[in-house]
């Protein structure tokens, strides 16, 4: 329990200083988009690694976010941080109120209820065009503000994104060690032992989905106000996809891992850019081949490695985290 | 036109969009019940037979009924490639990592036919010419008739072979219960085989009847696939006639969904449809419910 906060103390401290490291902004925007995507990895780690519950409709709740929150800044004049809290709790009651009956369901058809969820959205985002601009996309939409200092430049706007998914991973590595953490893993395992036990699975469930959701929207409205514009095709069935990717490469049940499947994930298609639409190739090879040899992904990998090369030390608990 | 007139028209194409998704949907029910697996990659096995058809036909010139048959093979082909390599050798499979595997599987079918084959969007001759038949007042396609042909023919050998081959019951004893049959002698690791051989030479079929009205390509499957897992979901994943109403319940509904309220929500139909019969009636439209044991 320790080396995790240890572990997030360095890992932030290093997150902190490394825009030293990068002078061109290319690198520094790649980076704020890691910084979205942890965020988003660690949201659905929460219920796909921890609940162990499936959701194939996850790039719905950060359309939901930036769209509510982008809408409210743009049209109707909000101040950005007042759309980014409205877009929050709107997500949050939606997912609360779909959670009930769409957790009661288990494995493959939670996965297509998620789905259809996910595409029903989508097409919204894509018909409702008076409102959010239809397939061309939302533009102008206005930047953060913090007295007279905007979130525009890259730099600002690396620092802006990566607090909020700093405290992001403090607060699933806090949910992690705490007694809702261990009950959600109980529920992982076996729903009905842990129902047997005592735990109230069905609201549990339904809570961290929601704060899933939560934070997915709040992901999805820094989105919106850093890159100013915002279009339906960023928040389809392929980025739900990409989401699982993240978390399954990452290694389930793992805040850091989450990080690590985020990072690499926005990496490869900048690398694979030589090579256009090979990502998705490798994508799918990727699912497959880590499901298949390494189904605890990079962060379970590098830990049993690190085993491996100081077999003296005994009796180490295999601490997941 | 008249109401009524506009009513059959609207009927005439769903009924024939959801006999496809019935084809579909029964792919998804035989792998469902031979293995306990969704398999997402089954609609990438619509979408290469209606885009090795078009490979065989229009690219390589080989007479129709050839390239039909040759599609038809080769997706039977990949599909059985699929479960040797990424089904079978798993150790310990939960629904989630197969549901995670088979994702894979169609991302990477699609991405290697989009670099194979190109992202544009391809045609294919329908099977018997282009004039229009009037039928009860409206006017249908041949191609339409060809559809719900080739889908009741396909549906009745279905219905033969799981009711009067040793194999087909073999398959339904396997779905029944599967250490039972594996006690009286039956390779159950055959007949997961044999469900994918099945369920991706039925998809291709259907990919094929269906390309001539709505065109081809790389990313056809994933809507199809869909589509299809509705009609299933809608049967109670049965592999028999519950999927088939199922289907083409969901094409009518479609159909007038699209016609009298909006084409642009037509594909959100399907969705609410299904997400609703997950919440009010998960165990499908037409079966009774089951406790789950543990």
């Amino acid at each position: 329990m320790k080396r995790d906060y240890l572990l997030f103390l360095l890992f932030a401290t290093v997150v902190l200083v490394a825009p030293a490291a990068f002078k061109g902004g290319y690198l520094l925007n790649v980076l704020v988009f890691m910084g979205i995507n942890t965020m988003l990895a660690v949201a659905l780690n929460l219920l796909l690694g921890f609940a162990g519950q499936i959701s194939l409709g996850h790039a719905s709740f950060f359309g939901l976010g930036a769209y509510l929150s982008g809408i409210l800044s743009t049209t109707y004049g909000f101040n950005p941080w007042l759309t980014m809290v409205i877009a929050a709790v709107a997500v949050g009651i939606l997912a609360f109120g779909l959670g009930f009956p769409i957790l009661k369901l288990k494995g493959h058809y939670l996965a297509m209820a998620t789905l259809g969820f996910g595409i029903i959205v989508y097409i919204v985002f894509n018909e409702t065009v008076a409102l959010t601009g239809g397939p061309s996309g939302l533009s102008g939409i206005p930047n953060l503000k913090m007295g007279s200092l905007t979130f525009d430049g890259d730099l600002k706007n690396y620092y802006l994104i990566w607090c909020f998914a700093l405290v992001t991973m403090l607060l699933a590595i806090n949910l992690a060690h705490s007694r809702i953490g261990r009950a959600l893993r109980a529920i992982h395992d076996s729903e009905v032992a842990s129902r047997v036990m005592g735990v109230n699975a069905r609201l549990l469930k339904v809570q961290v989905f929601a704060l899933s959701a939560i934070i997915s929207a709040v992901a999805g409205s820094l989105y919106a106000h850093t890159m100013s514009f915002i279009s339906p095709a960023s928040f389809g069935f392929n980025f739900s996809v990409e989401l699982v990717t993240m978390v399954i490469i990452g290694g389930l049940g793992s805040i850091f891992g989450s990080f690590l499947g985020a990072a690499l994930l926005t990496i490869l298609p900048e690398l694979l850019r030589v090579v256009q639409d090979y990502d998705i190739v490798v994508y799918g090879l990727l699912l497959i081949v880590m499901t298949m040899y390494m189904p605890k992904g990079l962060a379970g990998g590098i830990a049993s490695l690190a085993r491996r090369l100081r077999p003296a030390k005994k009796g180490v608990v295999d601490a997941q985290g | 036109m008249d109401l009524l007139q506009q009513l059959t028209q609207y009927a005439f194409s769903g009924l024939s969009t959801g006999a496809i998704y019935a084809l579909i949907g029964l792919g998804f029910a035989i792998i469902y019940n031979a293995t306990g697996i969704i398999n997402f990659a089954q609609g990438e096995f619509v979408m290469l037979g209606g885009v090795l058809t078009h490979f065989f036909l229009i690219v390589l010139k080989l007479p129709a009924g050839v390239a039909m048959g040759g599609a038809v093979i080769a997706t039977t082909v990949i599909g059985a490639l699929f479960e040797r390599l990424t089904i079978r050798p798993l150790k310990r499979p939960t629904p989630l990592s197969l549901v995670i595997i088979t994702i894979g599987g169609s991302i990477f079918i699609r991405g290697v036919a989009m670099l194979v084959w190109g992202k544009d969007t391809q045609s294919l001759p329908p099977f018997s010419g282009e004039e229009p038949i009037t039928l009860a007042g409206a006017t249908v396609m041949p191609q339409h008739l060809w559809i719900f042909g080739i889908t009741l023919l396909v549906i009745a050998a279905n219905k033969f072979f799981f009711y009067y081959t040793i194999r087909g019951k073999a398959m339904r004893a396997c779905s029944f219960n599967r250490t039972a049959a594996s006690l009286v002698g039956i390779d159950v690791r055959k007949m997961v085989l044999l469900s994918f051989v099945i369920s991706s030479a039925m998809g291709a079929m259907a990919g094929i009847i269906i390309a001539p009205l709505t065109m081809t390509a790389y990313d056809v499957g994933v809507m199809l696939g869909l589509k299809g897992f509705c009609a299933a979901i809608i049967g109670g994943m049965s592999s028999g006639f519950g999927t088939v109403l199922g289907g083409l319940l969901l094409g009518l509904l479609e159909s007038l969904g699209a016609g009298l309220i909006s084409s642009g929500y037509k594909d959100a139909i399907a969705f609410i449809i299904l997400l609703l019969i997950l919440f009010i009636r998960p165990q499908g439209l037409f079966s009774k419910a089951q406790t789950e044991r543990v």
